[in-house]
């Protein structure tokens, strides 16, 4: 396996990390406020659709992603008022959005595209392009010719649609948004203890709104860059689990920004080299692709069984809360 | 003081959550621009207007009523077990080993043991996330949808890298020897117009056995007491002498068992074979199921069955009005989900509400306050 090899398989880990990222980061905003949300695959399945839908009809990917991340941050109204409003519960309100969101794409798409539940493929402005940042090779033949510096930037740097390099963003940004502002100093707190929070003045009910909404719209954006960035097009069921990997990787870095991603590059890349490779000899043994597959719950389950240092959540995750009377 | 009278809350609350389920789901039908009505009577027509339509109807609230009293007797225990999914996919694999490996006899005594292997590799399957829940404090409902996943992966290596028939693309088993298929409903009651190839077999009986075992154990026995007093207040359960670690493992490898049992329908009586993705769904079913049904074993039949309505139902209608997709099923069960399940005091308030001012007026001015 020579070098550009490797560096074509971490370049593919980017690109199916990117979207595990996002996600991961919407279910680190809702549960860091105590809105525990396995709701993330449907929120993000919703999305692609309607964004795939809307940049196909308006021609214009960006129309198409601000259409997912309205489907998202609707789906996500639904999630707070049954789990903020109406003090239900939050696993199973998350359930039935994984249940509504799959349904109602398939439905809607065979009545707009009559496609047997797809989108037409994407072309041109519709989707999001390769961004090929400036003194980088954009051709096979032109990244060969260079140096391994010059290899990393054109092959693993440059190349990405805008949304990987929004999605990168985003770490810092959150990060500092919870860690050192006093937006987050709440929402953190209304995940710990709510009830102090409340008796410092501060609504209870609004900063989890707030976190949830936030979810939303990240959870659009993933959703967006599965069907209009990493793939031209909906197709049935195009998350595949992505949201469970999300929600895998947020307890894998224990609710933290910085090891989130560190998380879903590692998934990421566990996603590229089962791409790649079917089955990996190592020594005697085969690796069958689908271990690689489950690898990330296995890897889970661990971490939750303390195995690997221990799995905390937000003390009142997924508790409604309730003014004293 | 009961804010409600009993029926109020086992009947009516239900049932109005499972109206507005449907008037949503009309809403959508009328969206794609069919009749909602005429799409019902489509569907009911299709599910209850023929022999043929019985046999799916029931063969697929067969399989309800198995994942339905897996997810109520978790719940029993406050537990959500969600990996229904893979413990059925398991109990799968269970039916498959003793169906494939021992020449039965007689297809009753290979019932007895593939019941056995079912139950036995569905609890098995449970036993891990129920385990790091009691002991290390896990949450269940992560642990239970990573087996669901893990399930997944495992059952399509040991299909294609161990069952598969040498020879053969197709990732499934063999198909099952004569003497391990179930008598199906035309070999039963053939006087009731049911064909040789309907897929409702035998196992129905058994999932009305379960319904009935499901009941004694939960209202009639000792452990069935720890279970509903463990779920009502874990420190008073335990301030009483009940083991937490014990409940917790109990009612999961019930829990498990029982969605592992749904496989004898499915793959010994239906497929005759193991296929990838035996289970379809049901195991998510069975969390509604037993939302509707309160998780009691009579609710739980009912709401079976009028899944099996919609999911037989849903073909005939995606046949007769192409219009309206197979997944619009799965709309109305998320529907039923939300409003039964996530949205319940969104009806549950106004109703409680209610029926507090119609006491208040009925006692008149006796008890001004409280």
């Amino acid at each position: 396996m020579d070098f550009l090899t490797v560096l074509q398989i971490l370049d593919s880990s980017v690109r199916l990390a990117t979207p595990l990222l996002l996600a991961c980061l919407a279910g680190l905003y809702s549960e860091r406020a105590g809105i525990f949300d396995i709701g993330l695959e449907g929120k993000m399945l919703a999305a692609a659709f309607f964004s795939a839908a809307i940049a196909y009809t308006s021609g214009n990917v960006w129309v198409g992603l601000v259409a997912g991340i309205s489907t998202s941050l609707v789906l996500a109204g639904i999630h707070g008022m049954a789990s903020i409003t109406f003090r239900g519960n939050q696993l199973i309100s998350g359930v039935a959005i994984n249940f509504l969101a799959a349904g109602m794409t398939v439905v809607i798409a065979q009545t707009w595209f009559q496609q047997g539940g797809r989108t037409p493929a994407l072309m041109g402005d519709a989707r999001f392009q390769e961004i090929t940042l400036p003194g980088a090779e954009s051709t096979i033949r032109g990244i060969q010719s260079q140096g391994p510096l010059g290899q990393i930037y054109s092959e693993l740097i440059s190349g990405h649609s805008i949304l990987v390099y929004v999605a990168l963003a985003i770490v810092p940004l959150t990060w500092w948004v919870l860690f050192r502002t006093r937006f987050g100093l709440r929402l953190r707190a209304v995940g710990e203890n709510p009830a102090a929070v409340d008796t410092a003045g501060v609504s209870v009910v609004r900063a989890r709104y707030v976190a949830v909404m936030l979810c939303g719209v990240l959870c659009g954006i993933a959703g967006a860059y599965l069907a209009t960035a990493l793939s031209a097009g909906f197709v049935k069921d195009m998350s595949a689990g992505r949201g469970f990997i999300a929600l895998a990787a947020l307890i894998f870095a224990k609710w933290r920004p910085w090891y989130a991603l560190m998380a879903c590059l590692l998934f990421g890349l566990f996603d590229a080299v089962g791409n790649r490779f079917q089955n990996i000899q190592v020594g005697e043994f085969v690796v069958p692709v689908q271990f690689m597959q489950a690898l990330p719950y296995i890897l889970v389950v661990v971490v939750l069984a303390g195995l690997v240092g221990k799995a905390i959540p937000p003390r009142a995750g997924g508790e409604p809360y309730v003014k004293e009377r | 003081m009961e804010k409600m009278p009993k029926w109020a809350d086992v009947i009516l609350i239900p049932l109005i959550s499972v109206i507005l389920a449907l008037f949503v789901s009309g809403l959508v039908v009328l969206y794609i621009g069919e009749n909602p009505f005429e799409a019902m009577a489509i569907m009911i027509r299709g599910a209850l207007g023929s022999a043929y339509g019985w046999g799916y109807t029931l063969f697929y609230a067969t399989n309800f009523i198995f994942t339905g009293l897996a997810v109520a007797v978790a719940f029993h225990a406050r537990m959500f077990n969600i990996g229904g999914e893979g413990q059925a996919a398991l109990g799968g694999l269970g039916v498959a080993v003793i169906c494939l490996t021992i020449p039965w006899p007689h297809w009753s005594l290979a019932l007895v043991a593939a019941c056995a292997g079912a139950a036995l590799f569905g609890a098995a399957w449970a036993a891990i996330p129920a385990y790091l829940q009691a002991k290390r404090g896990s949450h269940i409902v992560i642990t239970t949808i990573m087996f669901n996943f893990i399930a997944s992966a495992l059952l399509v290596y040991l299909l294609v890298n161990v069952f598969r028939v040498p020879g053969s693309m197709a990732p499934e088993t063999a198909r099952f020897p004569e003497m391990t298929h179930l008598p199906n409903a035309g070999d039963i009651a053939p006087w009731l117009g049911f064909r040789s190839s309907t897929p409702l077999n035998i196992s129905f009986l058994l999932a009305l056995l379960a319904c009935l075992g499901v009941w004694l154990l939960i209202w009639r026995t000792r452990l069935g007491y720890e279970i509903r007093a463990f779920g009502h207040s874990e420190t008073a359960a335990v301030y009483a002498g009940i083991n937490p670690v014990k409940i917790i493992m109990v009612a999961m490898l019930i829990s498990g068992g029982l969605a592992g049992l749904m496989a004898i329908n499915a793959v010994m009586g239906e497929a005759e074979r193991l296929v990838i993705d035996s289970v379809q769904g049901a195991g998510f079913v069975g969390i509604a199921v037993a939302l509707m049904g309160r998780s009691h074993p009579v609710g739980v039949f009912l709401a079976a069955l009028l899944f099996g309505v919609l999911y037989q139902g849903g073909a005939e209608l995606e046949f007769e009005m192409p219009a309206v997709s197979r997944e619009m099923v799965v709309v109305i069960q998320a529907l039923v989900i939300l409003f039964t399940g996530a949205l319940d005091n969104m009806v549950r308030m106004p109703m409680e509400r209610l029926f507090l001012s119609l006491r208040r007026r009925e006692s008149g001015q006796e008890t001004p306050a409280e």
